[in-house]
């Protein structure tokens, strides 16, 4: 039944102006976020939002607590994948015509070479800033239980973003790219060094099926190039993408970021500003946390120190994603992405250098290539990998180089990390090594007798005398995780500017001569 | 979980599935079975069954006035052809280290890329090869030499 004077054009007219308002509360539901009340259900209604908590330690705030590197992370992934799709537009995966059509876009696409070099920058940016921030957790304990799996999550999110580097830095086909995927491809089929010497690579070829699926060719080609492509663009970032959803969601259902157990006194100043939690919305959603059994992490724990994530956290969230951005486009309008002449089979480029942070391993892996490539990276991916599971101490969680030794003994890692690779590199390439002493020495002692694998027992030595000194798995932890990380800057470091032509040492790269 | 007589059970809790539930556990392990196999079957996709790359068998005509003991490279070959006294034979110029391609050099080859050095006989030198230089196949008809890429010889097989 109708009422009499209903008229259903006059009420499709008021529909009509009252689309835009419709539309919004349809949207947001709670009404505009602008009380703490409203801006909480805007945050839990809101699907990307909830990854966050409602409410943020004010410790979790505080700059020195994760100095915004994973934020700086996650802003220069966005980066990358806001210009690699723009790049996608113009970019062809076929050999030689690959190379065309990023000299098309590097030369004549209009604002191509721009977001070419953004796409480069903000990759370079997001390697450095993910290995930091995994050096902050590191640092500051904050693997540990619960944060274990979240822990294990970020070394698969480390492992993809080596992975998105490695695959794009083929794409361009040029000189570079080439011999570096060349000599990336033969790492991969380098656990031949082993079967050879054991005389089962008849039966047992791990090593060429690793490269053989990895190329899909016995060479790098077209079927090389589609497969890094497709990684590239494809499975990487979805991988990728998943993982940090899952690494956001985790922080969260792990009661936010690790924090001392006094934070809360120690933030008491700052506290005194705002209003405590619990005192507006009496209200919780309390029912659902009713039916979980188990001990969830926020059990036991009283009212803490927190602020609305909205605006304190959102604000510091958008300050690090501007001044990253920032900082790409800056490095974009001074430098160029290289591009070399066009890959060449027959001739490689000379030096051939992988992309910077795989330098370090080229280094080690100019004297083994299975220990440098494969076993050595193996170790120190697998021992990073389970230390939250080493590690179970409680002293010094959430605090800066926390735990037995502390500082002092970081500092004096810093020293053997720093030292014994210096000496050993300087010894390799003053003296040469073992081939060069002993003509026919067989290749099995020195894939496991070489400077990379010298310079591991050297830390690994050191690292157990920590846990004898200070009686704790942490101290050995922090002095391993010191050494490896100095030792992957002076290795990379001299691989970068010590190498020129034919791996030789050079004092500078203008030394290099004929080039 | 586990329940233990006498735990108050809410209705959160029900019973645990009953261990011989027939129907179920054959639904998950054919489910189980169907999913490992399929992902074998998907892994055997991306290994290609045939690989496309040219031929590895290719004739040169080396020219006369090449000097004995200097490399002569077929165009777009990544191969060292030579010729002395004893005859002709074929050295690969592919490093067996990481694959780059050695350059001929008075002391036999160099390798740009990690700094391994091999002899004239392809014996390693120096550096981080793993293995000498693989000498291949070479078979002569009249003045053409044909060289296989594909099969090696022993070090010192010339004709
Ligand atoms: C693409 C890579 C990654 C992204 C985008 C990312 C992002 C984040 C963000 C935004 C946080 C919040 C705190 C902060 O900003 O520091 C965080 C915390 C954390 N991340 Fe990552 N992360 C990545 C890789 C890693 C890696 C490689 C590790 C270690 C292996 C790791 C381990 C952790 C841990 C343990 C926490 C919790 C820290 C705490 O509770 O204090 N993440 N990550
Ligand atoms: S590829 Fe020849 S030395 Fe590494």
């Amino acid at each position: 039944m109708q009422a009499e004077n209903y008229s259903a054009l006059h009420e499709f007219w008021t529909n009509l102006r009252a689309i835009p308002s419709h539309v919004y509360r349809a949207m947001f539901r709670g009404g505009p976020p602008k009380t703490d009340r409203t801006r909480s259900s805007f945050i839990f209604g809101n699907v990307f939002l909830h990854l966050h908590s409602v409410r943020t330690h004010l410790w979790s705030l505080r700059w020195s607590t994760t100095m915004g590197l994973g934020i700086v992370t996650t802003a220069a992934f966005l980066i990358t994948l806001v210009t690699g799709i723009l790049l996608m537009f113009y970019y062809k995966p076929y050999p030689d015509i690959a190379y065309q059509s990023i000299k098309d876009i590097h030369f004549i696409v209009p604002t191509g070479r721009f977001m070419r070099n953004i796409h480069r920058w903000a990759a370079n940016v997001m390697v450095v800033a993910v290995i930091l921030h995994m050096a902050r957790a590191f640092y500051t304990a904050s693997y540990r239980k619960p944060r274990e799996f979240n822990w294990f999550i970020g070394w698969g999110l480390l492992v993809t973003t080596l992975g998105l580097s490695f695959t794009g830095y083929l794409l361009p086909w040029d000189q570079l790219a080439y011999w570096a995927i060349t000599i990336g491809a033969n790492i991969a089929q380098s656990p031949r060094e082993i079967t050879d010497a054991m005389g089962i690579t008849q039966w047992m070829d791990i090593g060429g099926l690793q490269r053989e699926i990895l190329l899909g060719s016995d060479k790098v080609g077209e079927e090389a190039l589609i497969r890094f492509y497709l990684l590239h663009v494809m499975i990487l970032p979805l991988t990728l993408a998943m993982l940090m959803a899952v690494h956001f969601w985790r922080i969260r259902k792990d009661g936010g970021l690790a924090k001392p157990k006094d934070a809360d006194e120690r933030v008491a100043e700052e506290a005194k500003e705002f209003y405590p939690v619990f005192t507006d919305s009496p209200a919780k959603t309390y029912h659902l946390a009713a039916v979980v059994k188990g001990k969830t992490s926020a059990v036991d724990s009283g009212p803490e120190h927190t602020v609305p994530s909205m605006p304190h956290l959102f604000y510091a969230e958008l300050g690090v994603l501007m001044l990253t951005t920032l900082i790409c486009i800056g490095l974009a309008f001074i430098s160029d992405a290289p591009l070399k002449e066009l890959a060449n089979p027959l001739v490689p480029e000379n030096p051939a250098k992988a992309p910077w942070y795989f330098l370090g391993l080229q280094e080690i892996v100019s004297f083994s290539a299975f220990m440098g490539g494969i076993g050595i990276p193996m170790l120190c991916v697998i021992g990073l990998g389970l230390i939250p599971f080493l590690d179970r101490e409680k002293e010094g969680t959430g605090e800066w180089f926390g735990g037995p030794g502390g500082w002092k003994l970081v500092k004096w890692s810093m020293v053997v990390g720093f030292a014994s690779s210096i000496l050993v590199e300087a010894f390799a390439i003053k003296f040469g090594w073992l081939r060069e002493w002993f003509p026919d020495i067989p290749q099995l002692i020195i894939t496991f007798v070489n400077p990379g694998t010298v310079l591991t027992a050297i830390y690994a030595a050191f690292s157990i005398w920590a846990v004898r000194k200070y009686n704790s798995t942490r101290a050995g932890a922090l002095a391993l995780f010191t050494c490896f990380l100095c030792g992957f800057i002076v290795l990379t470091v001299i691989g970068t500017y010590f190498r020129g032509p034919n791996w030789d040492f050079f004092w500078s790269p203008s030394d290099w001569g004929g080039h | 979980m586990t329940t233990h007589p006498g735990e108050k059970k809410s209705r959160f809790d029900p019973d645990p599935m009953p261990r011989r539930d027939f129907l179920g556990l054959a639904a998950l392990g054919s489910m189980m079975a169907a999913f490992l196999l399929s992902i074998f079957g998907m892994l055997k996709l991306p290994k290609a069954a045939v690989s496309a790359s040219p031929a590895k068998k290719f004739n040169v005509s080396i020219p006369d006035t090449l000097p004995e003991g200097e490399a002569f490279i077929p165009p777009g070959r990544n191969v060292a052809v030579f010729r002395d006294a004893e005859g002709v034979f074929a050295i690969s110029t592919v490093c067996t280290h990481l694959g780059c391609i050695v350059k001929a050099s008075p002391a036999g080859f160099d390798c740009p890329c990690h700094g391994s050095g091999f002899t004239k006989d392809g014996t390693v030198r120096k550096g981080p090869a793993p293995k000498p230089l693989p000498w291949l196949k070479v078979s002569l008809s009249g003045s053409t030499v044909t060289v296989d890429e594909e099969k090696t010889v022993k070090a010192g097989t010339k004709v």
